[in-house]
């Protein structure tokens, strides 16, 4: 057996991954389902071997600002909650978003809304693809669906927030958050020295080389309308870049399928389930599971729906992706819903039946 | 070979711990497995489960709507999962947590007297190795000899002197299951 | 003849520290906070630390503080601050981290982050300007407006019935284990400016050499609030706040 193969819960893969993959510094708050993030981290004291900062901060309102402040001097810094923690950070989210800040957040969906239940969830769905923040912005948002992406996706985070200068979600679900599954770990990257900090983000608030430029200053405040606008219109380029480039999903059986689920997280791998049990049954059966749930892979998505019959989307909520695929599809084929919420989770055999009713003639 | 197993009893009986080490030694046995438990305020007292699949095959839902194997160790347990397990398919319960046995005869039903076991040996901490031992006797989804590779990966080196009882206890849950 | 032929070295008494811009300052006449700024300005370049700060910037009138000193800032989000400065002392462990705040940013919106800041002992200083008012958003109560002062929203004077007491909240952090130096001073004259940027200075080199937190407080005036000269707003200050918050240090751990 390979040295690097582990037994990991998905939020120990997401600890442990991020001391590995280099990130800077952690501050969070305990909450169901997620606290095994900063248990991890506390129990494996990554500050003695890679340097990495670990804090227990006194609320979710103080983590996200501590990310904030961190990203803003050019650490690569993240917290993780679940959902009614995460509604406190929007503020803090919106900021990031605003002085083009780069930040992860790691939400492990609980059932809302309010403060909800604590098992699997996936109505935050909006909160996190249309922001619960103030104003016109973006985050990108990866959704995994198994121990392993949620080890690996801590390292396209690290890319992808510092590629763009922007805060990235990684939502994910107590399923996911829970489970254990066999994870490959990655090798141990060095964290970023203050050389390269300094190289790789001339913009960043900390002082290095002070001397030899102007000083800078992370502010998302503008007194003046027509600047604020001028802002914007940067950023919202920037945000259709990202919709041109960075599209993720993943295609299960779907390219030749007549019906197709499309979920995400711990629905697709339910989904999946029924997948294959109607394609036994002779019925071209597929799955379009999107991995960037912003940006939406709006153009597969109508592509698919240009050659099959009808479309299932299945989610742990009363129904908030599915308007995302309706706008994809422009009405081309009928979209239906099946959804479970409050952190009821269907059983694949429940998935079967809803999307048996779809090929019903 | 996919095995599909639901582990279901009161909280606080190591059913988890039993799950984790099942799917280790399947890691061993470079099969894939997922483990699922069913988290919440229920695990403190109330009654807990974790699913668990090894399979040779990538695993698709980690939640199931039937099982392979249902190991039940106290009476909801059996009364909610005994309609899920598959016909053909395996129920073994501890004969001291259950007192109305299992009706279906489409299945395998075994017995393990575990916690009788556990409690003349005066060792309440091997129960679950014991129930272990049981199910690898009548579905040897793992060898012994795995289970116990897979107890060094997942224990911490401190604890690796328990590694030899926790052996003899499976070995003997093995010696005490019986078809009912 | 030029303005550098006049002025000789050798004759100058004052002269504006290197760190502070040309930018014009927002601040209203008589107002403390153009003076605390000097006073930062000065004691970061005396330190020769410009290249290893970072300060914090509070929502409230000091909110465009990064316009006016040539260090890097970041502007943290109402009562924030001290989250921002933990996060960034942890990870710049040598550098100095200060935030500037104001009472209702300090006092009211982020209490929970200012005690918890000082209480965990983060490496950083607070310089917190205590004018008992809401200058910023023009005039309302502060959490440190004293009783029977009279604000936008007190405007019949605080009473305790409707608006609650006082916030003695540098009292508190003087209480806090992980606090090394908590001191009350004011800028009204040259000798007060004097004491309150040697307060600083201790402050910064308290986070510098991480002896703990320190919390400097400046009781200040805010003419605009107070609706008084700036002449007025001082004498007005000395007779009813000083009393109130009395000036001097409140805990110094490291004082030979």
């Amino acid at each position: 057996m390979k040295k690097d193969i582990v037994l990991l819960k998905g939020n120990e893969a997401i600890a442990k991954a991020a001391y590995r993959y280099g990130y800077d510094g952690f501050f969070g708050y305990p909450i169901t389902p997620q606290s095994e993030i900063l248990e991890t981290l506390s129990l494996d004291k990554p500050w003695e071997t890679t340097g990495m900062v670990v804090l227990q901060a006194e609320s979710e309102i103080a983590s996200i600002n501590m990310v904030y402040a961190a990203g803003a001097t050019g650490k690569c810094a993240m917290t993780s909650s679940s959902s009614p923690g995460v509604a406190l950070m929007q503020e803090g989210i919106s900021y990031m978003a605003a002085c083009e800040i780069p930040g992860l957040v790691v939400s492990v969906g609980r059932g809302g809304p309010g403060l909800g239940t604590i098992q699997p969830g996936q109505a935050d769905y909006y909160q996190a693809v249309y922001g619960g923040g103030n104003g016109d912005y973006h985050c990108i948002v990866l959704a995994p669906d198994s121990v392993q992406e949620m080890a690996d996706f801590m390292g396209l985070a690290k890319e992808l927030m510092f590629k763009w200068r922007m805060p990235l979600i990684i939502l994910s679900d107590g399923v996911i958050g829970q489970m254990m599954e066999k994870v490959v770990m990655p090798p141990f990257q060095p964290r970023r020295s203050d050389d390269e900090i300094r190289e790789q983000c001339p913009w960043a608030t900390n002082g290095l080389g002070l001397k030899g430029r102007k000083y800078n200053f992370m502010s998302s405040l503008e007194l003046d309308a027509a600047e604020m606008q001028k802002r914007n219109r940067a950023m919202t380029d920037k945000y259709n870049r990202i919709c041109e480039t960075e599209v993720r999903y993943e295609s299960y059986k779907a390219d030749d399928a007549e019906y197709i689920i499309i979920a995400y997280g711990c629905s697709a791998r339910i989904s999946m389930n029924a997948v294959d049990r109607l394609r036994s049954e002779g019925v071209k059966a597929g799955m379009l599971r999107p991995i960037t749930l912003w940006p939406f892979p709006t153009k597969k998505i109508k592509e698919l729906a240009s050659h099959c019959k009808a479309m299932l989307t299945v989610e742990l909520s009363e129904g908030q992706m599915v308007n995302d695929v309706r706008a994809a599809v422009e009405g081309e084929v009928p979209v239906s819903f099946f959804g479970r919420s409050g952190g009821v989770v269907p059983s694949p055999h429940e998935v079967y039946e809803a999307f048996k009713e779809l090929v019903k003639p | 070979m996919t095995e599909e197993i639901i582990i279901s009893g009161f909280g606080g009986q190591g059913m988890l711990s039993m799950g984790k080490i099942l799917a280790y030694a399947g890691i061993m046995e470079d099969k894939q497995v997922s483990w699922m438990p069913a988290y919440g305020p229920e695990q403190r007292g109330g009654t807990a489960n974790v699913t668990v699949i090894v399979s040779d095959n990538p695993i698709s839902s980690p939640i199931l709507s039937q099982y392979d194997t249902a190991i039940v160790l106290n009476q909801p347990s059996l009364e909610k999962f005994e309609p899920l397990v598959k016909p053909g398919g395996t129920i073994l319960y501890d004969g001291y947590g259950i007192y109305k046995r299992p009706s279906r005869t489409d299945v395998n039903v075994y017995r393990i007297d575990a916690m009788e076991a556990a409690a003349k040996m005066s060792n309440n901490k091997v129960f679950n190795m014991l129930v272990l031992g049981g199910l690898l006797k009548v579905r040897p989804i793992v060898t012994v000899e795995d289970v116990v590779l897979g107890l060094h990966k997942a224990l911490p080196e401190r604890h690796h002197k328990l590694i030899p009882m926790n052996e003899e206890a499976i070995r003997k849950g093995m010696d005490l299951v019986v078809k009912v | 003849m030029t303005t550098e032929d006049i002025i000789q070295p050798e004759n100058r008494v004052y002269g504006k520290p290197s760190l502070m811009n040309d930018t014009p300052m927002h601040y209203c006449p008589g107002c403390s906070h153009g003076v605390v700024h000097k006073l930062i300005a000065e004691v970061i370049e005396e330190m020769g630390i410009e290249e290893k700060t970072v300060g914090i910037c509070p929502v409230g009138c000091a909110v465009f503080a990064y316009r006016y000193v040539d260090i890097d800032w970041i502007e943290a989000s109402h009562g924030r601050a001290p989250a921002c400065a933990s996060a960034v002392k942890r990870l710049w462990p040598d550098h100095l981290v200060f935030t500037y705040q104001g009472d209702g940013d300090l006092a009211c919106i982020g209490t929970g982050e200012t005690i918890h800041a000082l209480n965990r002992g983060e490496n950083i200083a607070i310089i917190f300007i205590n004018n008992a008012i809401y200058g910023m958003t023009g005039g309302q109560m502060a959490p440190t407006t004293l009783m029977g002062m009279k604000t936008a929203t007190c405007p019949y004077g605080r009473q305790p019935d409707l608006h609650g007491f006082p916030l003695h909240v540098t009292d508190i952090a003087s209480t806090l284990e992980g606090t090394c130096y908590v001191t009350r001073q004011a800028v009204n004259t040259v000798a007060n400016i004097r004491k309150a940027k040697k307060a600083i200075r201790q402050a910064f080199e308290n986070s510098v050499n991480k002896r703990g937190s320190s919390l400097v407080e400046i009781v200040s005036t805010c003419s605009s609030g107070w609706k008084m000269s700036p002449e007025k707003a001082n004498q007005w200050m000395e007779e009813n706040m000083f009393p109130y918050y009395p000036l001097g240090d409140l805990k110094n751990v490291n004082k030979e």
